[in-house]
Order: C-alpha cells, then sequence, then structure tokens
C-alpha cells in the first residue's frame, strides 16, 4: 500500500500527465482547479482516472470544497 | 443518414445506430425531445429490417448530461405556475413515451455509453438492454440536489433492473458511480478502454444478428416488462414535487452557479 507522500505525488503526476502540465509546476497545495485549470465536468474525470489508478472508491461527495491535491491525496489515502 | 439538430440516425446490415450530438453534453430540452419523437415514429419501419439498435454519443463530455436544466428554469420562468407545472407535466409524458417506445422495441438495445451519464442520460441508458461503457463513464442522478426525483422513469426501471437498495444509494446519496462500480452492481454489461464503447457495441450487433429475431423479441419481452404503473407514479411524484418552492431555489441556484464544481452532487 501506497503511504500518504507516494500516493500525493501519484496524483500530481496523473493529473500533469493528463491535464498537459509540465509536472514541475504543480506542488502539493496548489488549487487544481486552477492550476490544471479544469472545470467541473473535468474534475469528475479525474476523479474517474484516479479511482481506476488505485482502485478504489471514491464518493463525489467526499470532494465537494476540496481544492488542492494534498487534501484530495488525504481523501484517497483514507480508501486505500 | 438522417439528421436532425440535435440527433441523427442510421441503418446498416441491420443495426441502427442513434447518435446524440447537441452541445455540450446532449442535454435533453424540447429540441432534443422533438427529435427523439421523429425517431421513435421513424422506428416502426426501421424495426421491419433490424436486430439490434445502438445508442451513442458524439460529444467527447459524454453520453448525455440529463435534462436541460437551463430550458427548465427559463420557461418556468416566463409562464406562470400553473402553467409552468402543466408544461412539465406534458414534457413528462412525452419524454416517457418515447423513452417507452425504446425500451418496448423488439430489437435488441445497446447504449454505448462514455463520461457523463447523468440524471436523464442515464435513464435513456436504462431503458436500453445493455449498457456498454467505457471506463470514464460516470453514472449519477443528482436530482434531489434540485428538490426533485428523477423524471424520465429512472427509478423504476432501475429498481426494476437492479432492485430498490440500489435506486437508494444512487437516489438519496446524489453520488456518482464509475464504470467499475457500476458492472459490479450489475449495471453495466460490459466495461471497455476509452473510445471502444461504440465499437464494442457494434461487434456485440454482429453477435446479436445470429439468433432469430422473433426468438429473441419473445424473450425480451418475457425479461423485461415495463412498469408502467410505477412509472406512471414517478410522473405524478415529479410533478407534486416541481410545485415546491425548493425546486425553483434549486434551479436557480444550479443556473447561476459559477464555481468549479456545479457537477459535483
Amino acid at each position: 500500500m501506497e503511504n500518504a507522500d507516494q500516493t500525493l505525488y501519484q496524483i500530481l503526476d496523473l493529473a500533469a500527465a493528463h491535464f498537459k502540465v509540465p509536472r514541475a509546476k504543480l506542488t502539493p497545495d496548489d488549487d487544481f482547479f486552477k492550476t490544471l485549470g479544469i472545470d467541473s465536468l473535468q474534475a469528475l474525470d479525474l476523479l474517474t482516472r484516479l479511482e481506476n489508478h488505485f482502485h478504489i472508491e471514491l464518493p463525489d461527495y467526499e470532494l465537494q470544497g476540496v481544492t488542492d491535491f494534498r487534501t484530495l491525496a488525504g481523501r484517497i489515502q483514507s480508501r486505500l | 443518414m438522417n439528421q436532425t439538430a440535435t440527433l441523427s440516425w442510421e441503418q446498416k446490415d441491420g443495426v441502427i445506430e442513434l447518435a446524440l450530438h447537441r452541445e455540450p453534453c446532449n442535454e435533453i430540452g424540447s429540441a432534443t425531445l422533438d427529435d427523439l419523437e421523429k425517431f421513435a415514429i421513424a422506428l416502426d419501419d426501421l424495426e421491419r429490417d433490424s436486430h439490434t439498435l445502438i445508442i451513442y454519443s458524439r460529444q467527447s463530455a459524454g453520453f448525455c448530461a440529463g435534462a436541460d436544466l437551463r430550458e427548465l428554469y427559463w420557461r418556468s420562468q416566463e409562464l406562470e405556475k400553473g402553467a409552468a407545472q402543466r408544461g412539465v407535466r406534458e414534457f413528462l409524458e412525452r419524454i416517457h413515451a418515447v423513452m417507452n417506445r425504446i425500451d418496448a422495441s423488439p430489437l435488441t438495445t445497446i447504449a454505448a455509453v462514455h463520461g457523463v451519464t447523468f440524471g436523464g442520460g442515464f435513464e435513456l441508458a436504462l431503458v436500453c438492454d445493455l449498457i456498454i461503457a467505457g471506463k470514464m463513464a460516470r453514472f449519477c442522478f443528482p436530482e434531489l440536489r434540485l428538490g426533485l426525483v428523477p423524471g424520465f422513469g429512472g427509478i423504476p426501471r432501475l429498481k426494476r433492473d437492479l432492485g430498490n437498495a440500489v435506486v437508494r444509494d444512487l437516489l438519496l446519496t446524489g453520488r456518482s458511480w464509475n464504470a467499475t462500480k457500476a458492472q459490479q452492481a450489475g449495471l453495466v454489461s460490459q466495461v471497455v478502454g476509452e473510445g471502444e464503447a461504440l465499437r464494442v457495441a457494434r461487434a456485440t450487433a454482429t453477435q446479436l444478428a445470429k439468433f432469430d429475431r422473433r426468438t429473441a423479441a419473445a424473450a425480451k419481452k418475457f425479461i423485461k416488462p415495463i412498469p408502467h404503473e410505477e412509472l406512471r407514479r414517478e410522473i405524478d411524484l415529479f410533478c407534486d414535487l416541481f410545485t415546491q418552492p425548493a425546486v425553483e431555489a434549486g434551479l436557480k441556484r444550479f443556473v447561476e452557479n459559477t464555481t468549479a464544481q456545479p457537477y459535483l452532487p
């Protein structure tokens, strides 16, 4: 099982690759809506990719109000 | 190829393909309803020489994001309350007629879905016999946050197919399911790679062509009764809820929402 840092960095890697943002531009406390330039539908796309990648189920209401990668990683870590 | 403003359909080798192509994500308003009714009329002839109907989306965002809530809100603002309520009931009666027509088709029907399959879009997929989903598909009934329930027949059909507990989970939490979860629950027949749903649906149609059409139609009729009574009650419940002040407030919030997360229930 991944530890919290591994989870966080996998999320950053996946987001950078999928949304074609330089990995070096992403930091754990970034607002991912702003940094990735995504809307709500793309956020759902990210959620699905993360669920598929980590083989978890993450109800979308757990993401209400979550905007930074670190908090997102915490939510995912709690499901691993 | 028959082309309307929001749909197109064609028939080839016994397979009818109905494509949804209204931007941004095939929201179902009066234009789509008009076109679906045209398709339902055309289906009477098309069915004679067909064995399979495939419904899919040409919009990259997904299969269908559901009812056109912006149209619903603005129309309800233009009309006095009684007229708005009558308009909603008429819309529901018409969309139910189309959904029931496809549900009862003697053809084997396949929804090839990807991305957002929400609300009325989920309900459209539920009229089909098989759902083939790209691995990025998501299914959701977000209606409760608007103070409503699904109105296009989703509750009775999901209950028919999967049972009451599944309806409660999706409806009462408003959460969305990914394709893997939906397959585990029995909703989705096959989960396929991104961009592969239509190809796999066509391959499935090739398999279906091997069977005697009358036998397949008789089997379907036996397996898949249409829950008419519950569908009728769903319309009544929706119309009853639509009169509540919470609905207008919920629709207004959605229409005016400029935050980044309006689709997250």
